[in-house]
């Protein structure tokens, strides 16, 4: 590869990271007041912002709604500021239509929309800062969003990108490793089951290869999952302090069946 | 216009169908249609037919000037169109959520693999490069409109050739078609889609759906594959939720079926080349079959004939012989005030001088060995008398004959003879 080298010898990517190393990842919920639900991730130097409104009745055109189930609207929109250089971005090109579509299409296999039939429930999504792996932090963003709204979804979905440069899978991939031409894989997970909500890759990758590509996604997503997992806990137990509700509390794991419909319980 | 809804009888029946692995066109699941790949007159057009579903696909160039962020590289853009003449439920202008789908696939599966060498589309760095434009239009949606699409473009690009551009220190000519052959783009690989679109919560996959199966699918798994087995592309569309294994196996059928694919892409451009070469006529004109608009061509339709003599058989021996050959007694009680005319039920108008005869009428099978054919009684009537024959549709009923007998059989038969010198019989019924 002329120029950037995504590899050491030592095996150290651009960044100091491992291969199989996940960039820091900060969250909080419950950022906006206003919203239904809302929060903000950053995984390294990607910033992304999520609020949820809904369910609340359909608005727009009533040829939407759906009898037995909610519409999921989402919008994917990057912050003029957000990369390294400043670009209008029209809302409603191809990429960002597209983006929003697969984000669109995650949360539909996600969220339980059955219990809210006739309504819609509306995701936005802002990228402040692009390091690479915009969908990964948009749906990571999203789903601690969702949970804060208190929509009941099947499981945490958890997003991570990955790369493939000589024979070795990279998970997390920032800017650089992305635009180095060399294969990225992003993949939405729901980390109990181990169901693909969303597969999307670019750029040559040999098929016996896919295998491992594959494999090194689902462990990022899954390291993923526990973080997130921490940060709701957190969440919670703040504003259980703040409101003194002594009726909730915690156990070392949350129940969740994956095999019937449930909703996200943290007992 | 909006799309009808499919009606939930035709959802169950095509998932149960799909239950029970069997199609509607009788496919197998990994089988595609039948491809079709033709040519035009000019470089760089194609028609790709995937069964009923038609995509034509036209590559142009021009002369722009670079991307400031890559001066030496050419420019590929890729333009996807869905018109009403595909599809009534297809809009013009407005843009939905297939046409973002299908466009940025084909632009992700065409550009990100880089199949195309745009280095060697530069004339003059930073100045001026060749702008490659595809237009794939739409011309019938029967289903599959991606896979049509990705062959037709890679094909068409394939097919394409550009003119000579000759540089003499600052001076760049394009020469024209006529004066310098014009030169072939640098392919390195043919990228070419193969979707999968699975039913009933991901339990069920079929390769190449078709129209109907895409309205009852949940979810659909698009690979871009090359002959050389790299994937350039996945995409999972639709809220579908996919296994590792899943995805694997797919990607494993893609790889065969690519391969036949490229195959056959090849061999349709050699075709083409031999064509031209030999100075023969090309074109999609010479493509076209020959066909009288006279003829009636309809596809014909399958049909299970195992068993048929022991079917038939079995019907027949099991349907009673009717005894009474004589007059049918009347099933109505006629009450004062009532009459009747009609099939075979007495005429109760008060004509009495005016017999009517009867038809025994039998409902018989295709077969022509089986079946028992009742031959109609013969016409007792008066001389001069207008006789009306059973099948009352018919309005005038001429009879110039009146004395000869007619034998007539049912007509209901496949093996239905008239015979009867001088009867006419409008409106015969059609023999199935």
């Amino acid at each position: 590869m002329a120029g950037l080298e995504l590899l050491s010898d030592q095996g150290y990517r651009v960044d100091g990271r491992k291969p199989s190393e996940l960039r820091k990842v900060q969250a909080r919920m419950g950022v906006f007041a206003q919203a239904d639900g809302s929060a903000y991730i950053e995984q390294g130097n990607t910033k992304a912002l999520a609020v949820v409104y809904g369910p609340h009745e359909v608005r727009g055109s009533r040829s939407r709604t759906l009898h037995d189930r909610a519409v999921i609207n989402c919008q994917y929109s990057m912050a003029t500021f957000s990369t390294a250089e400043r670009k209008r971005r029209p809302h409603g090109d191809r990429k960002s239509s597209e983006m929003s579509l697969h984000l669109k299409q995650t949360f539909e296999a996600a969220v339980l929309t059955q219990l809210y039939p006739r309504s819609q429930i509306d995701i936005y999504v802002k990228i402040l800062q692009s390091d690479g792996g915009n969908y990964s932090a948009c749906v990571n963003a999203a789903t601690l969003a969702v949970i804060d709204a208190g929509i009941p979804m099947r499981d945490y979905v958890c997003a991570c990108s990955a790369g493939f440069v000589e024979d070795t899978p990279l998970a997390d991939l920032c800017h650089a490793e992305e635009s180095g031409g060399g294969t990225s894989l992003a993949l939405a997970l729901l980390p109990r089951g181990g169901q693909i909500a969303l597969l999307q890759m670019d750029a040559r990758l040999h098929q016996d290869h896919l295998d491992t590509l594959i494999e090194a996604a689902m462990t990022a997503c899954k390291g993923l999952s526990d973080v997130l997992d921490s940060v709701v806990r957190q969440h919670l137990q703040e504003v259980s302090v703040l409101t003194r509700d002594l009726g909730v509390c915690f156990s070392a794991s949350p129940c969740i069946s994956v095999r019937k419909p449930p909703a996200l319980y943290l007992l | 216009m909006r799309e009808t809804p499919l009606s939930n009888c035709e959802r169950q029946f095509l998932l149960k169908a799909i239950e029970e692995k069997k199609r509607l066109d009788g496919r197998q699941t990994y089988d595609y249609r039948n491809i079709k790949i033709t040519f035009g007159t000019d470089y760089g057009c194609c028609i790709v037919d995937l069964g009923k579903t038609r995509v034509l696909a036209q590559v142009s160039c021009e002369l722009v000037a670079p991307k400031e962020n890559r001066p030496t590289e050419g420019i590929l853009f890729f333009n996807l169109e869905l018109s009403p003449m595909a599809s009534p439920a297809f809009e013009l202008g407005r843009q939905s959520e297939l046409l973002v789908k299908l466009n940025r696939l084909l632009e992700r599966c065409l550009r990100n693999s880089k199949c195309i060498d745009t280095e060697s589309l530069c004339v003059v760095s930073g100045e001026k490069v060749w702008q490659i434009r595809v237009d794939v239009h739409v011309l019938n949606h029967e289903g599959n409109i991606m896979d049509a699409a990705s062959i037709a473009a890679i094909a068409a690009l394939c097919h394409f050739r550009r003119p000579d551009v000759g540089i003499q220190g600052e001076e760049v000519t394009v020469y024209s078609t006529d004066e310098r052959d014009p030169i072939p783009l640098s392919i390195y690989h043919m990228p070419i889609c193969v979707s999968f679109s699975f039913f009933l919560q991901g339990t069920y996959l079929l390769v190449d759906p078709c129209e109907r199966e895409e309205r009852v699918m949940d979810g659909l798994l698009v690979i871009a594959m090359n002959k050389h087995r790299e994937i350039c592309s996945i995409q999972s569309s639709g809220g579908i939720m996919l296994l590792r294994e899943q995805v694997l196996r797919c990607s494993k059928i893609a790889s065969v079926k690519v391969s036949e694919i490229t195959d056959l892409i090849n061999r349709a451009l050699e075709n083409d080349k031999k064509v031209r070469t030999e100075g023969g006529k090309f074109g999609f004109a010479e493509s076209i079959p020959k066909q009288r608009i006279t003829v009636l061509k309809s596809d014909g339709a399958l049909l299970e004939v195992t068993n048929l003599e022991q079917k038939a058989e079995g019907i027949a021996s099991g349907a009673e012989p009717i005894s009474d050959l004589g007059r049918a007694s009347s099933p109505v009680v006629r009450a004062p005030g009532t009459a009747q005319v009609g099939e075979s039920l007495e005429n109760a108008w008060g004509l009495e001088q005016l017999e009517e005869e009867e038809e025994e009428e039998e409902p018989v099978d295709q077969t022509m060995d089986e079946g028992q054919e009742k031959e109609e009684e013969s016409l007792y009537h008066k001389k001069g008398e207008v006789v009306v024959i059973s099948d009352s549709e018919e309005e005038d009923v001429v009879i110039l004959h009146p004395e000869t007998k007619v034998k007539d059989s049912d007509q209901q038969t496949s093996s239905s003879q008239q015979q009867g010198t001088g009867v006419t019989k409008k409106k015969k019924k059609p023999v199935n």
